[in-house]
C-alpha cells in the first residue's frame, strides 16, 4: 500500500492472479503479479513471528505489500481452539497494492482449528498447507470435525498439501541436543522455510533475525535456522511441491528512494519523535498499557538518547495528567491510548481546551463499546472524539489513512496543536497499528518546521501604561494564547479549569464573558488552517465516496475494481475531521450520491448530514476486520445503479 | 527553560536545580494580586499567611516555583500565590505535578490538596506519587469534611458523621493520612496545624529541604461545615494532653511537666502512652525520623484516637532519603545518550532493513 503514489494504471486490486510458465530446472518456476499469504495456527505456534519475518523478506526484495495481523485478545487461550485461532495475511506483489486482500491463494493451519476457522475465506482452487501431525481424532474432534478433512473430500477443490511439519521439524532437529517438545518450537520457521522457498524469498534477513534474536541462546538460534533451511530443502526436494512462484519487486509502484517496511504504531511513534526534532522540543509522553496502542509507549521508551522522556502512570487519568503537567512546563506532550481509556480521559482533555496547552491524544481505536473487541479494528470513537466531554469542548481531529502515513498525520497533529495551543485528536486503529506496508524514509531536512516561540516579556499595556502578561491575550490570527512556561521572569501567572476572563485569564463567573469564551474557543478551533479535501474523479462522476481513516485502502483498491469495470465513481478520503476541510461541503453537494464507507454505524455520515445537510448514505461493517475490497465496490456499484 | 531539561545528572539535594532569586524576596512577593475568597475565619488562611511567609526563607526565583491544585476549597490556593500555578481537576493534581516535576528538574513544584481531593477521588494518583518518589511537596488540607459541596462527610470524617449525605451517621470508616502515607512507601511525612503557624513553618522548612515526595497533612478548621473539629489540638489546656510533639532525636514526652511518654509495649511490640516515672524513663522511644525502616512511623501514627484526637503526634514521622524519580529519569536519559550517542533522526527512520528505487 502506497498511499503516496498515483497509480495511473490503475491495477485492478482483484484482478485474477496471471500466471506464466517457465521451465527452471526440474521444477517449474510460474510468475505471478500478486499473491495473498495466511499463516493460521495456536496463539502459541508463532504465527505473528512467522507472518513478519515473511513479510520482511518480502518488503527487502522490493514488493509492495500489505499486512493484516489477526489475533485473540487472550496470550494463551486454550490450544486447539477456535478462538486460540491467530493468524497473519501478506498480500504481495509486482505493483501498487491498497489492502492485504480479501481470498488468500495460499492458507498455512497448523492445526484443524486453524482449518476450521479460516477455510471459508479460501476461494476454491487455492493452495492449501496442512500440517496433518496436529489432526489427530482428539483435535479434530474438539473443534467439531466428525471426520477428517484431509481425507473426506471435503477439501476436494482445493489444491491440499498434507505436510507433517511436525515430525519433519523434529527429525531435523534431531542433531541438537534438545527436548521433542523444544523441537516442535521451531515447526513455524519450518514452515517459514517452505513458504520461502515457493515464493523465492531471500533467507538472509531471517538468518540474521534468528541470530539476534536468540543471541543468548545459540543452540536455539541455531535450531531455529536448521528448521527454517529444512523448511526450504523440503520445498525443493519434495515431490508434493512441484510449482514455484515468482511475485518480481514493484519497480514501478514505488518513486526513486530508500524504503522500508514500517507498522502503523512504529511510524506514529517516529512522527513523535521527528516531531519533537522539528519544534525543539523535549517529547513527554504519559500513557498507561492498553491494547492495541501500548507498543508506542514501547517504542518511545527506547528512545530516551532522543530527550524522550515517557512515564508509565498509575491509570489513563494520570497519563494524561502528568502530559498535561509536562505541557504546562513546555514540553511536547502526548498520552496514547484506545477507546477505554480515551473515556477515562475525558475530563482531562477538557482541562486541556480550557488551559489551551498543546497536548496530542492518541487514540488507536478497537472495538467497543467497554472492553470490546481488544486486539481487533473500528471506528468507533470518532464521536467521542468530537463530542465526548462536557460542556462545549471542541478538540481537533486528524486521521492517518495507512500504516506508513501514521507518521505524517503525527506530524501534521503535532503543528495544529503546538500552532493553536490546543489538545489535538490522533485517530488511528488497530489495523493501521499492526498492518504494515513500504514506506519511503523521508530525509529530516524535509519536514516541517514546527519551532514555537514561548513568551518571554508582557503582552498587554494597561490604561495607565502599565506593562503586563495577560495568559489569554490572543493573537489575532490563530486565536492562540501565548504559551508562557514556568521559569520565565515577570510572567507568574495561574490557569484552571474555571471558566477565565478573556485577556486577563482571571477567574470569572460573568454571563456574557462565559458566552464569548465558549465562542472564541469554538472560533479557534473551527478557523484551524487545514489543507482542502482532493477529490479523485477522472470521468465526471454522478456518485462520490468518501470515507476517513484507515478505510482508505479498501475504499480506493473498490474504486480501482469499479473503474476498471467501465463504472464512473468519486473518491475523498478525509484527514482532518475537526475542523473538517473548507470545500468539504462544496465537495460533497456536487454529487447526486454521497456513500460513506465506515467501520461503525455512521459516524461520519452522522457529522457530514448535520453540518452540510446533504443525504449521505452509510455503508457500514463492525465486525472487528477492515472491510473488503470486493464487498466494497459490491456496496458501492448498488449504490451507483441504485 | 525546557532546553535544559534533557540534561540533568543525579543530585540529592531537593532544590539545587532551582535558579536562586536575586536579591531578598518579602512576603508581599508572593502575594498575587487577587482577592482571597475563603470564608471569613477558615483555617485556609492561616495556612495561606504561613506559606507566603516561609517563601522567601527559601530564596527560590518566584518564577521556578509551581503551584499545583485539585478541586476544592484548598485548591484555590494557587490563585492567591504570586508564582506560577494551575487549578486542574478533582483529585489529579499529584498525576499533573508529577509530568511537570519529572519533565523540569529546575521548578520547585507543590500540590495543595484536601482531604477529599487527595484521598477520595484522587487517592491513587496520591499513592503512586508517594511510592515513586517525584520531586513533589504535598500539602494536604484535612478539615475532615467536604465544605466546597456544603458539608458532607469526606474520608477522613469520624464514623457516625451526621452530615447532609448521612443523617443517621456515616459508616465509612476513616483514612488516616499519615498511616497511608508510610503505607505507600512516603519517604517523608509530616502532620501539622492550620493555627500553630511556627510549627507548620519548621514542618514546611524540612518538606522544602527534602529530596522527593513530601507529604505534610495539616489540620485545618472548616469554621463553616465542621468547626472545631481539631479544637482538642488548639485549646491550649486540652492540648497539652492530646498533642505529642514529634521532635528528631528528642525522647518523645508531652502532657503536663512532660510527665507522659511513648514507649514499646513488650509483649505485643505496639506502642502505648505510660505515666513517666524513674523506672521506666529509659524505656521512652526517642523519635528517629530517619530510621529505615517504617515500622514505628507507622505505629506512631496510630496512636490517636480517631474519635477524640487524643495523643495526636505532630511533626516529621519520617524522612528518609530514596532515589527521586525524576532525578534517575533525567539520569537514563544521560545514559542512553552516554551509550547510544545523541539521537538521530536520519538513522533511526532508516532503521536496519531497507531497500532503494532507482529512478
Amino acid at each position: 500500500m502506497t498511499s503516496q503514489v498515483s497509480s495511473p494504471a490503475e491495477q485492478a486490486d482483484g484482478a485474477v492472479v496471471g500466471e506464466q510458465r517457465e521451465a527452471a530446472g526440474a521444477k517449474d518456476v510460474r510468475r505471478l503479479d500478486r499473491v495473498i499469504i495466511r499463516f493460521a495456527g495456536d496463539s502459541g505456534d508463532g504465527m505473528q513471528l512467522t507472518g513478519d519475518r515473511f513479510t520482511s523478506e518480502t518488503a527487502s526484495f522490493g514488493n509492495d505489500l500489505s499486512t493484516l495481523p489477526n489475533f485473540p485478545a487472550e496470550i494463551r487461550a486454550p490450544a486447539g481452539t477456535l478462538p486460540g485461532v491467530s493468524s497473519f495475511q501478506l498480500h504481495f506483489a509486482d505493483h501498487d497494492i491498497l489492502t492485504p486482500g480479501d481470498a488468500p491463494n495460499v492458507l498455512v493451519a497448523m492445526n484443524p482449528a486453524a482449518l476450521k476457522a479460516n477455510i471459508a475465506d479460501m476461494p476454491r482452487g487455492a493452495e492449501i498447507i496442512v500440517n496433518t501431525d496436529e489432526f489427530t481424532k482428539r483435535a479434530l474432534q474438539k473443534v467439531g470435525y466428525d471426520s477428517s478433512p484431509l481425507e473426506d473430500g471435503s477439501l476436494d477443490g482445493y489444491h491440499l498439501h498434507p505436510v507433517p511439519l511436525t515430525t519433519l521439524t523434529v527429525e531435523a532437529l534431531k542433531e541438537f541436543d534438545l527436548t521433542r517438545k523444544e523441537a516442535e518450537r521451531s515447526k513455524n520457521m519450518f514452515a517459514l522455510g517452505l513458504l520461502s522457498w515457493m515464493y523465492h524469498r531471500p533467507t538472509e534477513g531471517t538468518e540474521k533475525f534468528l541470530t539476534s534474536k536468540f543471541a543468548k541462546k545459540p543452540d536455539i538460534a541455531a535450531a531455529n535456522i536448521a528448521a527454517f533451511r529444512a523448511g526450504w530443502n523440503f520445498g525443493e526436494t519434495t515431490e508434493d511441491f512441484a510449482v514455484s512462484y515468482e511475485v518480481a519487486p514493484a519497480v514501478k509502484a514505488f518513486p526513486p528512494g530508500t524504503y522500508r517496511n514500517i507498522s502503523g504504531n512504529l511510524a506514529l511513534a517516529y512522527g513523535l519523535i521527528a516531531a519533537s526534532r522539528q519544534a525543539d522540543l523535549p517529547l513527554f509522553l504519559g500513557s498507561y498499557p492498553i491494547t492495541p496502542a501500548s507498543d508506542i509507549l514501547h517504542e518511545l521508551s527506547r528512545h530516551k538518547n532522543f530527550g524522550v522522556r515517557t512515564f508509565q502512570a498509575e491509570d489513563e487519568i494520570a497519563g494524561i495528567g502528568a502530559a498535561l503537567g509536562a505541557a504546562f512546563g513546555g514540553s511536547l506532550a502526548v498520552t496514547t491510548t484506545s477507546g477505554p481509556g480515551v473515556a477515562l480521559k475525558s475530563e482531562t482533555i477538557g482541562l486541556a481546551v480550557s488551559l489551551e496547552l498543546p497536548l496530542l491524544i492518541v487514540d488507536i481505536q478497537r472495538g467497543g463499546p467497554s472492553t470490546g473487541l481488544p486486539t481487533k479494528t473500528e471506528q468507533a470513537d470518532l464521536l467521542q472524539a468530537m463530542y465526548g466531554r462536557n460542556g462545549e469542548a471542541p478538540v481537533p481531529v486528524v486521521a492517518p489513512r495507512t500504516p506508513a502515513d501514521c507518521f505524517d498525520a503525527a506530524l501534521e497533529a503535532a503543528r495544529i496543536a503546538l500552532t493553536y495551543r490546543t489538545p489535538v485528536f490522533l485517530l488511528s486503529d488497530g489495523y493501521l497499528a499492526n498492518g504494515s506496508e513500504p514506506w519511503r524514509i523521508p530525509d529530516p531536512e524535509e519536514l516541517p518546521d514546527l519551532r514555537v516561540q514561548f513568551t518571554q516579556g508582557p503582552n498587554h499595556t494597561l490604561d495607565d501604561g502599565t506593562e503586563v502578561f495577560w495568559p489569554y491575550k490572543r493573537d489575532p490570527q490563530t486565536l492562540a494564547r501565548p504559551w508562557a512556561i514556568p521559569g520565565t521572569p515577570g510572567l507568574e501567572h495561574r490557569i484552571g479549569g474555571i471558566e477565565k476572563q478573556d485577556g486577563t485569564g482571571n477567574i470569572s463567573y460573568d454571563p456574557a464573558n462565559h458566552d464569548f469564551m465558549v465562542r472564541i474557543r469554538q472560533a479557534k478551533v473551527d478557523g484551524i488552517d487545514v489543507p482542502d479535501v482532493e477529490v479523485d474523479d477522472p470521468h465526471g462522476a454522478k456518485t462520490l465516496v468518501l470515507g476517513w481513516g484507515s478505510t482508505y485502502g479498501p475504499i480506493t483498491a473498490a474504486v480501482r475494481r469499479l473503474r476498471a469495470a467501465g463504472e464512473s465513481v468519486a473518491q475523498a478520503h478525509l484527514r482532518h475531521l475537526n475542523p473538517f476541510p473548507g470545500n468539504l461541503g462544496e465537495v460533497v453537494r456536487q454529487y447526486d450520491k454521497v456513500v460513506v464507507p465506515e467501520m461503525n454505524l455512521g459516524q461520519l455520515a452522522t457529522l457530514v448530514r448535520a453540518k452540510y445537510l446533504v443525504d449521505a448514505t452509510s455503508y457500514n461493517q463492525v465486525n472487528g476486520m477492515p472491510f473488503k475490497a470486493e464487498q466494497l465496490a459490491t456496496a458501492l456499484k448498488e449504490a451507483i445503479d441504485g | 527553560m525546557a532546553e535544559t531539561t534533557t540534561e540533568g545528572t543525579g543530585t540529592t539535594e531537593a532544590l539545587s536545580l532551582v535558579p536562586k532569586a536575586e536579591g531578598r524576596q518579602s512576603m508581599k512577593d508572593f502575594k498575587s494580586d487577587q482577592e482571597v475568597r475563603w470564608c471569613p475565619g477558615c483555617g485556609d488562611y492561616a495556612i495561606l499567611a504561613a506559606v507566603q511567609g516561609f517563601m522567601p526563607e527559601l530564596g527560590l526565583a518566584k518564577e521556578n516555583i509551581v503551584f499545583v491544585s485539585g478541586i476544592g476549597c484548598s485548591s484555590r490556593f494557587p490563585y492567591y500565590m504570586n508564582t506560577y500555578g494551575m487549578h486542574s481537576i478533582h483529585g489529579r493534581a499529584p498525576a499533573i505535578a508529577t509530568g511537570l516535576a519529572a519533565s523540569r528538574r529546575d521548578l520547585s513544584v507543590w500540590v495543595v490538596t484536601g482531604d477529599g481531593d487527595a484521598l477520595s477521588i484522587g487517592g491513587n494518583h496520591l499513592i503512586h506519587a508517594l511510592r515513586r518518589n517525584v520531586n513533589l511537596k504535598i500539602l494536604l488540607f484535612n478539615n475532615r469534611i467536604y465544605g466546597l459541596t456544603k458539608g458532607q462527610y469526606s474520608p477522613t470524617s469520624e464514623v457516625g458523621k451526621i452530615t447532609k449525605s448521612t443523617p443517621m451517621g456515616s459508616l465509612d470508616a476513616p483514612f488516616n493520612p499519615v498511616s497511608l502515607a508510610i503505607g505507600a512507601e512516603a519517604s517523608f511525612v509530616a502532620r501539622t496545624v492550620d493555627s500553630d503557624r511556627k510549627h507548620l513553618t519548621e514542618v514546611l522548612r524540612q518538606a522544602s529541604a527534602h529530596p522527593g515526595t513530601a507529604l505534610v497533612e495539616i489540620y485545618q478548621n472548616c469554621n463553616i461545615f465542621n468547626d472545631g473539629a481539631f479544637e482538642v489540638l488548639k485549646d491550649r489546656q486540652q492540648a497539652e494532653e492530646a498533642v505529642i510533639r514529634l521532635e528528631h532525636g528528642e525522647p518523645i514526652r508531652f502532657g503536663h511537666d512532660k510527665s507522659k511518654g511513648v514507649v514499646r509495649d513488650r509483649a505485643t511490640g505496639d506502642l502505648k502512652v505510660v505515666t513517666v516515672t524513674p523506672e521506666n524513663e529509659a524505656e521512652v522511644l526517642v523519635h528517629d525520623a530517619r530510621s529505615a525502616s517504617p515500622t514505628t512511623a507507622f505505629a506512631l501514627s496510630r496512636l490517636a484516637d480517631p474519635d477524640t484526637l487524643h495523643h495526636t503526634p505532630i511533626g516529621v514521622f519520617r524522612s528518609v532519603d530514596r532515589p527521586v524519580y525524576d532525578t534517575q529519569m533525567a539520569d537514563q536519559l544521560d545514559t542512553a545518550v552516554e551509550q547510544h550517542g545523541k539521537g538521530d533522526l536520519a538513522a533511526l527512520l532508516a532503521g536496519g532493513d531497507t531497500w532503494t528505487v532507482v529512478g
